[in-house]
């Protein structure tokens, strides 16, 4: 099993008329993920690669029976895609765009969890997710994955990448790899995928990645205190980042004490995870952990 | 990016937040002639992008023009914590009756907006928190929703404002919060919120920050960092589109992601040295991207090593190999490279370095041997 896309997954993309909406639905497709559609408002009718086109996310549904959206559209209007999946009854939304205003964001997660309470949504901001050897939907480079029973959550794009990367080295495989996207609202948040891979039988142990900023890893470490048995193993980025500048990631900004590394860090040791000081001894350590 | 204050307080005009009335000057001579068209007793005020002006000497009252010329003469070109005052805002004083504190941000733990409100401002609202946490009212607004007229209210009364400022509070906090919206701003922040002797409610101060990608709204927005002081370095990185933040270690840094830049920081301090900056070249860097980076690192003296660190995802390391292999053709390179590539075509960019002849050029193929490389030629100790 995998979490949240397997093999019966049905991607529909929203800006797959784009450059790189094609790039990477293609390059999905060609990894086996089942991608059933595409829309563009006046392009309904035409098709892309054998990729058929509809006006709104709603007829693709409808046409294709399709249960996942994947969007690409630019920042202006990305917030109104993620509204208009939600409302055509797709059970996954998957946003790779990058900028989007906090406004939006915070306007269209609440907006989710009051019309359609339901629906996941990973990102914005984010790599998508990859269940090895059954479904690919975003921008991840799937030649570092391999099927396996490690399942990783992170919310840094290439920390995501070097993570995989060592555990696949090590001989570790991946039921599910998921970037929850670094940016103030996210969709998803640790806890929600936390709970999928506790769930999940063939998940034997978990990867977390976190960074600077908010408070999403102490909130996953109380969470794992009492609900998660599985071994998790840790890394933080930004022990050393100075305080009160933004990285890159909205999200990466320290207010006071609590958001540091170092406190997050300290209440993941506390919750029983095993917690690196470097992101390349992933994988030597959830081989103790899994084989010891 | 953080408004001076005298921008903030245009904005606060612009959408019918009261701010006392006043205007920018660089020179004591136009401090004079504001002052002289405001008439009365004015304050002069440094604008700098930090707090603690009033401390360092940055406000001053003058009680007539020539009283703001010397004032404006002393305040122009001081250094606030590092920060030199090009500029001041001078504004009508006001008899202040009572000082409050309001603003306006994102909670990112409840995902909901934060609006927070005390009688006791003017002070250190932080310490406030800290001490008299039942003095800062904070109230959940629903961003889909927006404040009601009700939930606004309840912060003035909950807060146990004078009664007399009740009505201008409430209608302040509605104007502010429509500012915060509108404007795409991460935090409005007034403190103090006045109350005059006359009755009226007033922001007499302004931290506005703006979320840059909401510019798309603003066409005129980007025009606000022309006010403001940037290191030569960072102007140069931003204007090639590169997120660079100067630190004061000695071990240049180029990565793609921000999270992997954060964690080659992380590293190369774990091996025992310093970074000397952080450099975020983004998702699908291509060869001019490297050399750019390269070149902006040259303008920094203090750079006595580079420690490139490349994990392929959309970002092609054959890509990144070419750009370092045009940098050692093209530039004059000050110190040595060391490089880590990993992840998408990075076979073939090992490659591409194999082809570079000099010594300057080390390759690693762990992050933590790139640190240790590097700190060791900075001429640092490992640990």
């Amino acid at each position: 099993m995998a979490i949240l896309i397997d093999e019966n997954t049905k991607v529909v993309v929203q800006g797959l008329t784009g450059k790189e909406g094609q790039f990477h639905a293609l390059r999905n497709r060609a990894y086996g993920t089942k991608v059933v559609a595409g829309t563009r408002p006046g392009k309904g009718g035409e098709e892309v690669e054998g990729i058929p086109i509809f006006d709104t996310v709603a007829q693709a549904v409808e046409a294709t029976g399709a249960n996942t959206s994947l969007i690409f559209v630019p920042p202006p209007f990305a917030a109104d895609a993620v509204m208009e999946s939600a409302a055509a009854g797709v059970d996954v939304i998957v946003c790779i765009t990058e900028g989007i205003p906090a406004q939006d964001e915070a306007k269209v997660y609440n907006y989710l969890k009051e019309t359609a309470p339901d629906t996941v949504l990973i990102g914005p901001n984010c790599p998508g997710l990859i269940s090895p050897g059954k479904s690919n939907v975003g921008i991840m480079p799937d030649s570092i994955t391999t099927p396996g029973p490690v399942g990783v959550v992170s919310r840094s794009g290439t920390l995501t990448y070097q993570a995989v990367h060592e555990l696949t080295t090590h001989g570790l495989g991946q039921t599910t790899c998921i970037g929850i996207g670094g940016d103030p609202v996210p969709g998803t948040t640790f806890i929600d995928v936390l709970k999928r891979f506790q769930a999940d039988p063939e998940t034997k142990g978990i990867v977390m990645i976190g960074e600077i900023g908010g408070d999403a890893e102490e909130r996953a470490a109380e969470f794992i205190q009492e609900h998660v048995t599985k071994p998790v193993v840790s890394y933080i980025a930004g022990v050393t980042a100075p305080p009160g500048k933004k990285m890159g990631h909205a999200g990466a900004i320290i207010s006071g004490s609590k958001g540091t590394a170092a406190a997050k860090m300290e209440a993941l040791a506390a919750a029983g995870v095993t917690v690196l000081d470097d992101p390349t001894s992933i994988g030597e350590a959830m081989k103790g952990l899994l084989e010891g | 990016m953080d408004l001076l204050e005298y921008q903030g307080k245009s904005l606060f005009a612009r959408i019918g937040v009261p701010v006392p009335e006043g205007m920018a000057a660089t020179t004591p001579e136009e401090a004079r002639d504001v002052a002289r068209e405001l008439g009365g007793t004015v304050v002069v005020k440094a604008q700098v992008q930090v707090g603690g002006r009033g401390k360092a000497g940055g406000i001053k009252l003058a009680a007539n023009p020539d009283e703001a010329y010397d004032r404006a003469g002393e305040i122009l070109g001081m250094d606030i914590k590092g920060h030199t005052v090009h500029r001041v805002w001078i504004e009508r004083a006001s008899k202040i009756k009572s000082e409050y504190y309001a603003s306006f941000t994102l909670d990112r733990s409840a995902k909901k907006h934060l609006g927070m409100i005390s009688a006791k401002g003017g002070m250190d609202i932080e310490a406030v928190a800290a001490t008299e946490p039942e003095a800062v009212v904070k109230v959940h607004i629903d961003p889909v929703i927006g404040l009601p007229n009700w939930q606004a209210t309840e912060m003035v009364y909950r807060a146990k404002l004078d009664p007399e400022a009740a009505r201008g509070a409430v209608a302040l906090l509605k104007k502010l919060y429509q500012a915060f919206v509108e404007y795409d701003c991460d935090l409005v922040e007034v403190n103090p919120m006045i109350l005059t002797e006359d009755g009226q409610v007033m922001a007499l101060d302004s931290k506005v920050s703006l979320d840059e990608n909401g510019f798309f709204r603003h066409k005129d927005f980007p025009e606000f960092a022309k006010e403001h002081v940037i290191p030569p370095v960072e102007r140069m990185a931003k204007d090639r589109g590169l997120n660079f933040i100067k630190l004061d270690g000695d071990v240049g840094i180029i990565g793609n992601g921000a999270g992997l830049v954060m964690s080659t920081l992380d590293v190369v301090s774990l091996v025992g040295g310093k970074a000397a900056n952080f450099l975020d070249v983004g998702g699908g860097a291509g060869a001019d991207t490297i050399t750019n980076a390269l070149e902006v690192l040259m303008q920094d003296p203090s750079v006595k090593t580079v420690l490139i660190n490349i994990f392929g995802g959309i970002t092609r390391g054959d890509l990144v190999a070419q750009g370092v292999l045009e940098a050692f053709q093209s530039l004059d390179l000050p110190w040595p490279i060391v490089v880590r590539l990993d992840g998408t075509n990075a076979v073939e960019g090992r490659e591409i370095l194999a082809k570079v002849q000099s010594e300057k050029l080390i390759p690693a193929a762990t992050m933590r041997e790139a640190a240790e490389k590097a700190v060791q030629l900075a001429g640092g100790e490992v640990s």
